[in-house]
């Protein structure tokens, strides 16, 4: 479902690839629902090892982050600090992840590449990234943890599912037409960075 | 105060001031980031500071780490020979590291190698990271913490260049890393640049850089003139907070050098993330303490 609140954009799980028909790179977005952190071990825990994901993550998000938690009575947790973790890590699982798991969004840090873009054209799909290292705004967005699964992966990699309120700001970084801001940003950071190696070089002869 | 005593304190000092500099950035970094916050006018990078700023705040106010990866806890010492605590002081340092770890608290950063299991305590073999620097006829000691995120160690890269490729190779050397690493390492970055004789050498050197206080500059003309002339280089790639665009990309360029062989040129980058978490504390022999990193930080 797409809602839309003091100007905010909210996709609110579970999101199917019409509600992200109208979305792209750039966009500012919001999320609430279920949103469950997914790294390095669960992504080849599914994609290598081909088992069965603990969390139904289907038309729901995940979250590449390891966050810090701490634990309260009656196996509960509470979210103490949680921020995204480098994407581009889960690329080389994450078409297969998509297709596997049918997850709708991908929040994380930093651009990914083809075989995320791929799964987010062929499955309906979008990656965003929460602007990193704001572990704070984005744990009070955390309502609740309300299951913790693969905990013997340790408290970064575990999956913690979480129900979260207006988690964000999200900014799409690939789209479900399979666009990818970072992509495209990088032949301009390329072409002036090669303009600037030749400026400075002109200046740094030291060795005479 | 007897021995079991001083090192007690200076354990409880120690952990606490790490749990500080996990939620607390230092005074040159807020400055910096707050000057660069001001020079952008396109609505992502202002978004984004606003979110970074908002975070900050929310951070002191409920006492909470303000980045999740607080990182793998390293060390620079400067330690005089005379310092009462010197031979304690790396057991002291790991117990201070697990007793912020639970009190903070910090994330779990070590995982052992080979073995490949979280110790769970943010600790393991040769973590954290203790590099000396021994002061002859001191009594003091100087230390300065640095929490190394994933994110920003990431982008670490050293290399031997031939002298052909010269200064004009360390600038392409560096430049490269920053479009192709540097934009997911949390920009706006703090770039530290070794250049010396070989790949351990200016390694170590791009990590002590980052120890520097944003805006000092090499003591060495020319070095401080690079340093001048990557930061504006790297700033008009236009990389922005991060990597999605804007007018800055860095906080600013250290390099630290030491002369190196005729045939070879050791070069080195290391970069910190915009939540730069490096503090700096000072220590007589009495254990009475200075922090310069942190105005208004009590222990």
């Amino acid at each position: 479902m797409v809602e839309y609140r003091d100007g905010k954009k909210i996709l609110v799980t579970p999101i199917s690839a019409e509600d992200l028909k109208d979305v792209h790179i750039g966009d500012i977005l919001y999320l609430s629902g279920s949103l469950t952190t997914c790294r390095d071990v669960a992504h080849r825990r599914v994609v290598e090892e081909g088992r069965e994901i603990p969390v139904d993550v289907r038309n729901n998000a995940i979250l590449h982050a390891g966050p810090i938690i701490r634990p309260l009575e009656n196996d509960k947790f509470e979210m103490v600090s949680v921020g995204p973790t480098t994407s581009m890590r889960m690329e080389k699982f994450e078409y297969e992840f998509v297709k596997t798991t049918g997850v709708r969004v991908i929040v994380g840090k930093g651009g990914m590449k083809e075989n995320t873009a791929n799964a987010c054209k062929d499955f309906g799909c979008i990656h965003c990234v929460i602007p990193a290292g704001n572990a704070v705004v984005a744990a009070v967005c955390v309502e609740e943890i309300e299951r913790a699964e693969w905990r013997d992966l340790g408290m970064p990699e575990t999956l913690w599912n979480c129900r979260v309120k207006e988690f964000g700001p999200l900014i799409v970084s690939i789209d479900a037409e399979g666009r990818n801001y970072f992509e495209e940003k990088k032949i301009e950071y390329n072409k002036r960075k090669d303009e600037q190696v030749e400026l400075i070089s002109k200046q740094v002869g030291f060795i005479k | 105060m007897n021995k079991e005593a001083q090192v007690q304190k200076m354990t409880d000092m120690m952990a606490k001031f790490v749990g500080y500099t996990g939620k607390k950035l230092p005074d040159d970094v807020i400055a910096k980031l707050e000057e660069l916050r001001a020079k952008e006018t396109d609505a992502l990078p202002k978004v984004i500071y606003d979110t970074m700023f908002r975070n900050q705040e929310l951070a002191v106010k409920l006492d909470r780490p303000s980045c999740q990866d607080t990182g793998v806890l390293q060390f620079w010492l400067k330690c005089g020979t005379g310092f009462p605590l010197i031979n304690e002081l790396e057991g002291l340092l790991k117990e201070a590291v697990i007793k912020a770890t639970k009190e903070t608290p910090l994330r779990h950063n070590s995982v052992e190698t080979f073995d490949e299991y979280n110790t769970g305590k943010n600790v393991g073999k040769g973590t954290p990271t203790v590099w000396w620097d021994i002061v002859p006829n001191w009594d003091g000691c100087e230390i300065y913490t640095y929490m190394a995120g994933g994110g920003c160690t990431l982008p670490g890269n050293a290399t031997v260049l031939m002298p052909g490729e010269g200064y004009e190779g360390v600038t392409k050397f560096v430049l490269d890393r920053m479009t192709s690493y540097g934009l997911n390492a949390c920009p706006p970055l703090l770039v530290g640049v070794g250049v010396a004789t070989s790949v351990e050498t200016a390694a170590l050197l791009s990590k002590k850089a980052l120890m520097r206080p944003i805006g000092s500059h090499s003591e060495n003309e020319r070095a401080a003139k690079m340093e001048k002339l990557l930061e504006d280089g790297i700033n008009a790639i236009g990389i922005g907070p991060q990597g999605m665009g804007g007018k800055y990309t860095v906080m600013g360029v250290n390099i630290e050098n030491t002369a190196r062989h005729p045939s070879a040129i050791g070069v080195a980058v290391n970069v910190g993330c915009w939540s730069h978490r490096r503090g700096h504390i000072v220590f007589d022999k009495d254990l009475n303490y200075t922090i310069t990193s942190h105005s208004g930080c009590v222990l």
